[in-house]
């Protein structure tokens, strides 16, 4: 694989071909907040807070370096006045959310996100996605999963999977950046029959 | 059906069948298109046939059923060859006397002419009607001229001319070299010069290749695209096959909304004959060209207009966007370099191989080459497609071909691009219609949506509108789109309500910005424009509604009042009768009140109050006189 020659944050970083802009930073220990990646999973690009500023064949441009592919004399610059504003009102919105998420509280802290600036949503999901694609992509189970689209968006277990695969699992758990998995879990559970040992037959049927 | 084995047989067929038609026979067209579907072209087709019949003329006419032919508005539409005399809004109970007396006699039927709204004359020939008149039907066109499930129809204008020449006399770089030559840019909305695209589809390695129809048409009112593929399939399909010849592909997919049903049962008509000639199929026209072509019925999601999201819903997956790169073209459907391209786009192909580059570069602007055809719908006259070279003005548009803004109200604004283009106002009305322009002017070309605005519009209420449409339509995967629209909806109805507050300008704008800059995808990335071209030309529509509790077009319920001005009420009780909520006291020779607390401002008393009177004041960001005293209510 030939090398890439590119700047990142006023570094030279020489990266391989194939790399994103977020593994060559990393490679020279320039760090970029993520809350959607995960060294298991595909990049997926759904929470945008890797946003960062690219010059490349004299245009700049935003681009999330967790998909966007580094290119010779790429010039990327992790912070800026726009980026820092961007990454800021994204945290504004996942916090209307997650508000009481130690993940996006830190990075409020660094960007100056106001936690209250927008009303209060019922869901604790931002949707990051690390727990459907944890479930799809390492475990291959499909237990979790999106539903509706749009602002109705929603992650939510499938009781007919989860009956099965979940029990001893939970592997999602600790992924999960605010309560909302776990939250969506107990609910499932809820539905559940309970493992077969415990089943008592029933009065009228046996 | 004997199938065609060299380009001699096709020619040998065409001449054969242009040979059976004399051009001076009367041939009776009928519109039907979804549109002419919908104001009853079935049943006067049905008439047609019976009265050709019992008069006895079904052997000296040709009846033909084409393709949307356009003008809408007037639909049914019949038009009499060889005059080309054009009748508008037909009946089944108008037939038996078109054939009697305009096609046995000659005779015009004044009634069913095309009457001009300003002066009042008459116009006959269909092609001199304003709305035709100013329009250059290069792609349109054969859309009047054919019977879309006949392909000896598309042969007889021409059709297949231009694959042959590909065929036989072109290399797929000469291919790509046309159509990059001829600067055809992406019809679908982002303006792409396609023979890039093409050319970086035609370079990718690998034996696999795909090429693909976008025929996801999603944006509220347009309907250029269906048009194209319910009229002339054959179109689409040469133009389909051109593309694949270009970029060494044998196998495409045409990606059709369910709710066309007509596009996909006369696309898979098309498809099937085409087949039977041997013009889809193994060696085509004995050229050693293989191509087949399926259909694939989307399920009606918006993002799926959206390429990497129509290619996930083609495999089977949820329409959601990818990251490009990498380009479909490198890494399209199932992995494999892949082209696709939007229905007007093919359509365009077979014209630029017929009639080369030079004449393609001939029509439109420096930078947008063709004509472009657009859906002229709301507050106009003259409702329907329209096809104009790129560089015609959005005034001559709307006035020329659409006939200006009906009543007397007046112009505010026209919208393009679809829900996330933007707002044009009257000062910006000579902006040429045009990839760059478009975009300097705070819209967009899109894929050729325009919607007409008269002063009734509340121009807030309408970002509102759009916004409502793109949180549906957001796939809501991506945390800038999904949450920056939910954001921006939510302050735009509290505006419409009266509880927004003046930091909300700020806010919107702040938003837009992240919406715009950090989105995944070109949903997201131009879902702003509502807002953002709104906010740019009518701001101080936004400023009443904060600052004033005032809706200047008189439209967001939440912010008027109707009032009836005691000194007009003539006590008439046509607004009593037509309240729907039984909030107006009226009686007798007594003036009429409206219960505002009863009122659900719905406005159907300004509509029943007779104009002569005009009792009834529609009122915004003032307060409601007391009503009349009791006692002092009695008329005369």
């Amino acid at each position: 694989m030939s090398e890439i020659l590119l700047q990142i944050d006023g570094k030279k970083v020489t990266a391989k071909e194939g790399m994103t802009i977020l593994e060559a930073a990393r490679s020279v220990g320039v760090s970029i907040p993520t809350l959607c990646d995960h060294e298991k999973l595909a990049p997926y690009g759904a929470c945008r807070v890797c946003t960062v500023e690219a010059d490349a064949r004299g245009t700049t441009n935003l681009v999330a370096a967790c998909l966007q592919p580094v290119e010779n004399d790429l010039v990327v610059r992790t912070r800026s006045e726009k980026v820092d504003k961007i990454r800021k009102v994204l945290l504004e919105q996942m916090l209307a959310h997650a508000p009481d998420s130690e993940e996006l509280q830190e990075l409020a802290q660094v960007y100056g996100a106001d936690k209250d600036r927008f009303e209060a949503e019922s869901s604790f999901c931002i949707l990051c996605g690390l727990c459907v694609r944890y479930c799809a992509e390492v475990k291959k189970k499909h237990a979790v999963g999106f539903f509706d689209r749009g602002a109705k968006r929603e992650i939510d277990f499938i009781p007919e999977v989860a009956i099965r695969e979940c029990w001893d699992c939970k592997e999602c758990f600790p992924l999960c950046p605010t309560s909302a998995l776990q939250a969506a879990y107990v609910l499932t559970e809820a539905l559940m029959s309970p493992p077969a040992s415990s089943t008592k037959g029933c009065n009228s049927c046996g | 059906m004997p199938r065609i084995n060299s380009s001699a047989e096709l020619d040998a067929l065409r001449q054969e069948i242009l040979s059976q038609r004399d051009p001076d026979q009367p041939c009776l067209t009928l519109c039907s298109g979804s549109a002419c579907h919908a104001t009853g072209c079935g049943k006067v087709a049905a008439a047609i046939e019976e009265e050709m019949e019992s008069q006895g003329v079904a052997d000296d006419v040709h009846f033909r059923r084409t393709g949307c032919h356009g003008f809408c508005e007037q639909g049914p539409i019949v038009v009499i060859y060889p005059e080309g005399i054009c009748y508008l809004k037909v009946k089944p109970e108008d037939i038996a006397e078109i054939i009697s007396e305009t096609i046995k006699e000659k005779k015009i039927i004044e009634r069913l002419l095309y009457v001009d709204p300003n002066s009042g004359e008459n116009t006959t020939l269909e092609e001199d009607i304003p709305f035709y008149k100013n329009q250059e039907r290069l792609v349109l066109g054969f859309n009047l001229k054919i019977d879309p499930k006949s392909l000896e129809d598309y042969l007889a204008v021409g059709g297949y001319q231009a694959l042959v020449k590909t065929l036989f006399e072109m290399t797929p770089e000469q291919v790509v070299g046309e159509v990059k030559d001829a600067n055809l840019r992406g019809r679908g909305g982002a303006g792409f010069p396609s023979g890039v695209k093409w050319d970086f589809a035609r370079k990718a390695p690998g034996d696999k290749k795909y090429v693909v129809v976008n025929c996801d048409e999603g944006d509220p009112g347009a309907y250029m695209d269906r048009s194209l593929m319910e009229g002339n399939p054959y179109g689409v399909l040469e133009g389909l096959m051109i593309g694949a010849y270009a970029i060494g592909s044998n196998e495409g997919y045409v990606y059709v909304r369910q709710e066309y049903p007509l596009a996909v049962d006369n696309l898979e008509i098309a498809i099937k004959k085409a087949e039977d000639y041997g013009l889809l199929g193994q060696d085509i026209l004995g050229s050693g060209f293989d191509f087949t072509v399926k259909v694939h019925r989307g399920a009606g999601a918006f993002i799926c207009g959206e390429e990497t999201s129509l290619l996930k819903s083609l495999e089977g997956l949820p329409g959601e966007p990818n990251a490009r790169p990498p380009f479909p073209a490198t890494k399209g459907l199932w992995g494999k370099p892949t082209n696709i391209n939007n229905v007007e786009t093919w359509s365009n192909i077979p014209l630029i191989i017929s009639k080369g580059a030079d004449f393609f570069n001939s029509i439109g602007t420096e930078k947008s080459k063709g004509t472009k055809i657009f859906s002229l719908v709301g507050k106009v006259n003259n409702t329907g497609l329209v096809e104009v070279p790129m560089g015609a003005t959005l005034r001559d548009i709307i006035y020329k071909i659409g006939g200006g803004v009906p009543g007397e109200k007046k112009f505010k604004a026209v919208q393009t691009g679809g829900p996330s283009g933007g707002c044009i106002p009257e000062n910006l009305l000579d902006t040429k219609v045009d990839f760059d322009e478009l975009t300097q002017a705070g819209a967009m070309m899109g894929s050729g949506g325009m919607i007409v605005m008269d002063e009734d519009t509340c121009l807030v209420d309408l970002a509102r509108y759009f916004l409502a449409f793109l949180s549906d339509e957001s796939c809501g995967k991506c945390n800038p789109c999904r949450e920056g629209i939910r954001q921006m909806l939510k302050i735009l109805t509290n505006i419409t309500k009266g509880l927004g507050t003046e930091s909300d300008l700020e806010l919107l704008l702040e938003l837009a910005e992240t919406t715009k800059g950090a989105s995944l995808c070109a949903l997201g990335k131009t879902a702003p424009n509502p807002v953002l071209s709104t906010l740019r030309y009518f701001k101080d529509e936004y400023e009443a509604h904060i600052k004033e509790q005032r809706c200047p077009a008189l439209s967001c319920k939440a912010l008027i009042a109707f009032y009836i001005e005691p000194d007009k009420c003539k006590a008439c009780g046509a607004c009593f009768k037509q309240c729907p909520a039984e909030a107006i006291e009226g009686g007798k020779k007594r003036i009429h009140v409206i219960d505002q607390d009863k009122c659900t401002r719905c406005g159907s008393c300004v509509d029943a109050c007779p104009k002569a009177f005009g009792a009834v004041k529609v009122m915004s960001g003032e307060p409601v006189p007391v009503a009349i005293a009791e006692e002092a209510r009695n008329l005369g």
